[in-house]
């Protein structure tokens, strides 16, 4: 079989499930009695097992194989779960990871050295089984393990049935392997499969003869059951009988389990169900190429064009008419938005690493931290999630080295000594907002300062007149790192200006707060889509642009007078400081321009980081929002054009990139300045 | 046997490849974008997709003319490059076999020939054939 046309889709469950692994390893850290947790791990192991040999990865298959055997002792009560048997399990994670990402770039697994993790994963069996054995082999009379029991008695309360299922297939059969597996799968979806005779494994091997024993939890009739399986080949006879747990003794047992463990088994419905949707969730999707979207966006902005010039027709005298073009609006409005809804992706995507992170740097630093996180439902636009992990991983880190102390000194200031980061995001009108707060020790602004001076970034004077503030964003300057000494995590300097520049590409802004000894908090405000945005409509000539309005400062007219000239340069006063005027006219190769004979500019002042310029323009169209179109490849060369729009009128209108407007009168600025 | 589009640059006759073509439209609004070669035009909505055009008159060194009612935009696409050529009139649709198309010498002036291929004949008719390719490729770079 070639199995090369699946590899993408195998790379992408198998992140899929490595990610669910993930989330359920750390859950269960927390929670290492939790049943069902263990179960899903251990399933999420075995599917990814059952991909992998189908592709044949063998190393993968090798690794989840005895992942798969340390969790089913833990599943089957033979071994206790411990810190020690979570941390091997977090290792063979990190090397299944590797192992996808090397068949991601090269196509093949690659050889990973797993032989040291799988005598950890052994050595946990041997040493844990030897205590239990003996106490093993006396269980077995029974027909049900105590654990097993507890299953029975806890689905017996919730209403399901246990049943004995007796599977036959044809003597014959030759992949009977595959058969047993289809069984499970049919079974799956009507109960929980809790037992089998023999074991799952040597079902699995192919050690058993023509016939297998499964108890399954239900609330299914057994006629229906035995139909369903029946209806899988080569399978010959089912037998169902329902299973009474003999004793008196113990349907005692189970009215008093009702009692205590009745609140327990709530929270574990809702924590099932939730589980239930989510799985829901993943299951009821369909994976569409970003371009098709885009070209359903295109389609629709056409639409919204085309809509426009109906209402502008002449339409009083037709009343229906009239009608009809409302009801388009309202519809095309709603398709609209759909259709914008579709590019949005939760932000858990990017949310997912971070637990382990926080975990991970929280033991290698010694220090308590939790982390709770919030609006992971938050959605945000596609490309947005693409952009944003770098800056969070970031600025968490700084978080976990810098913000959150040590315990001990923690305890010393009289703080829990555990600390906390709070990951948040939420919508805020049309932007999505980001938090990432700690309760740590917070920015010393005197630091900043001293450091400021250091680095020569500020003079003594300048630093007097600043406000705090203005102090705290010198953080965000190129090279600039308060922490005492450089680790590995953070403290290179190299991490805020890039935080913030790469949030300013996205169109977004970061904002911090901080009080000594109580912590810090980074807001960052990104707008929900990149595909649209806020703009200001101006004419030059006749022609039409829009100036992203994220951009602009403001808006101010000048008198002609007032223009100065040095060395060649415009410039004017504006506010104590020296603008620069970029006559947008001339930059855009249009004719000197009427506005010259009047006695009154005006001037759009643009800024880029701390550098601004007034540009020119004859008159202002207004506020508007706008979809951004690529000018297509033929034209990718072109610097002040960062793209395009459609106006109402079904006209193009350019969007002018004040990054290189600015960035070009930023050289001419320096110039002058210098002389 | 390739069928190409012929249109007409004053009494000149070209072809282009079909297989090129994504649509031919109307002359509609252009918006000039500065900073860009003068045979640049502008772009064009084209159905909701910013789309540049070319005059093929500058590009091929022929003087300007007014557009009138046959003015054409050719919306050529190779790749994921799109590009509109204007053209003074669309004539028809022709067959040529690849056996009536020879190459060219130094008969066109240097600077147009690299966006020709070809010339196609049929019958007494000489048609230039359009390097779509080239003539895409060349703001790329």
């Amino acid at each position: 079989m070639d199995v090369n046309q699946y590899l993408n889709l195998f790379i992408d469950e198998s992140r899929e499930y490595l990610q669910k692994l993930n989330s359920n390893l750390l859950y269960l850290e927390n929670h290492p009695q939790d049943m069902e947790t263990i179960n899903e791990i251990f399933r999420v192991a075995h599917t990814l097992k059952g991909m992998s040999s189908t592709m044949g990865f063998t190393n993968i298959a090798n690794l989840t194989h005895e992942m798969e055997n340390l969790l089913s002792e833990v599943r089957n009560g033979n071994i206790e779960l411990n810190e020690e048997m979570v941390n091997v399990l977090f290792k063979c994670l990190d090397v299944l990871e590797r192992y996808v990402n090397n068949i991601e770039e090269m196509g093949i697994e690659g050889d990973i050295k797993v032989s040291g993790l799988i005598d950890e994963i052994r050595g946990l069996l041997n040493l844990s089984t030897t205590e239990k054995e003996t106490e093993d082999k006396t269980i077995s009379v029974n027909e049900f393990k105590d654990y097993e029991l507890n299953v029975i008695k806890d689905a017996l309360v919730k209403g399901f049935k246990p049943l004995k299922i007796q599977i036959y297939l044809k003597e014959d059969c030759l992949l009977k392997a595959a058969r047993a597996f289809m069984v499970f799968k049919a079974l799956e979806k009507e109960g929980e499969v809790f037992k089998t005779v023999p074991s799952i494994e040597d079902i699995e091997d192919e050690k058993f003869k023509d016939n297998f024993t499964i108890f399954i939890l239900t609330k299914r009739e057994t006629g229906y059951l035995q139909q369903l399986l029946l209806g899988i080949s080569e399978v010959i006879k089912v037998i169902v009988e329902e299973v009474h747990l003999n004793e008196g003794v113990s349907n005692i047992d189970v009215s008093i389990d009702v009692k205590t463990e009745k609140i327990v088994q709530d929270e574990d419905e809702i924590n099932q169900n939730k589980k239930e949707i989510e799985k829901n969730k993943t299951s009821k999707t369909v994976r569409v190429d970003i371009e098709r979207l885009d070209k359903l966006m295109n389609l629709v902005s056409e639409l919204i064009i085309i809509k426009t010039r109906l209402e502008g027709l002449d339409t009083k005298a037709n009343q229906d008419m009239v009608m009809a073009i409302e009801y388009l609006e309202r519809i095309t409005t709603n398709l609209h938005d759909a259709v914008m809804k579709v590019r949005m992706v939760p932000i858990e995507r990017v949310y997912n690493r971070f637990p382990r992170m926080v975990r991970d740097l929280s033991k290698e630093l010694g220090k308590e931290i939790n982390l709770y996180m919030s609006g992971e439902e938050t959605e945000v636009d596609r490309t947005v999630i693409d952009e944003i992990g770098d800056p969070l991983v970031h600025l968490i880190r700084n978080a976990i080295d810098h913000g959150i102390e040590t315990p001990e000194e923690r305890q010393k200031m009289g703080k829990p000594s555990k600390g906390k980061i709070y990951l948040r995001a939420y919508h805020d009108g049309n932007n999505v907002v980001i938090e990432v707060e700690d309760d740590g020790k917070g920015i010393d602004k005197e630091k900043v300062k001293q450091k400021a001076l250091e680095k020569k970034l500020l003079t003594k004077e300048e630093i007097l007149i600043k406000s705090d503030k203005e102090i705290i964003d010198l953080l965000f300057t190129p090279g600039f790192s308060t922490a005492d000494k450089v680790t590995d995590i953070s403290g290179r300097g190299v991490g805020l200006d890039v935080v913030k520049k790469k949030i300013e590409n996205l169109g977004g802004m970061v904002e911090v707060k901080t009080q000594l000894g109580k912590g810090t908090k980074f807001i960052i405000r990104l707008p929900l889509t990149l595909a649209i945005i806020q703009a200001l409509l101006i004419k030059v000539g006749q022609e039409k642009y829009a100036i992203p309005l994220s951009s602009i400062k403001e808006i101010m007219k000048i008198r002609v007078e007032n223009i100065k000239k040095v060395k060649g340069r415009e410039m004017v006063l504006y506010r104590g400081n020296i603008l620069p005027i970029i006559r947008l006219n001339r930059i855009l190769d249009l004719d000197d321009e009427i506005s010259n004979s009047s006695r009154d500019l005006t001037v759009v002042i643009v800024k880029k980081g701390d550098f601004l310029a007034g540009l020119t323009v004859d008159s202002l169209i207004g506020q508007q929002e706008i979809v951004i179109k690529s000018l297509g490849k033929y034209l990718s060369n072109n610097r002040i054009i960062a793209g395009a729009t459609i106006l109402g009128d079904g006209n193009v209108a350019l969007i002018l990139d004040p990054n290189i407007l600015l960035s070009e009168g930023e050289m001419n600025y320096e110039s002058v300045h210098s002389v | 046997m390739n069928q190409y589009i012929v249109f007409k640059i004053g009494h000149d006759e070209y072809g282009v490849d079909i297989s090129y073509i994504r649509i031919i439209e109307r002359l509609m609004n252009i918006t000039r974008v500065p900073k860009t070669p003068d045979y640049v035009k502008g772009v064009i909505n084209l159905r909701g997709e910013v789309v540049p055009v070319i005059s093929f008159r500058k590009l091929f060194g022929y003087n300007e003319i007014e557009y009138d009612d046959e003015t054409r935009i050719i919306v050529l696409n190779f790749d994921d490059i799109t590009a509109g050529i204007i053209v003074d009139s669309i004539d028809e649709v022709v067959s040529i076999d690849d056996g009536n198309i020879e190459g060219v010498g130094d008969i066109f002036g240097k600077y147009n020939k690299e966006y020709i291929f070809g010339i196609g004949k049929i019958e007494e008719r000489l048609l230039i054939l359009l390097d779509v390719k080239k003539i895409l490729l060349n703001e790329q770079e």
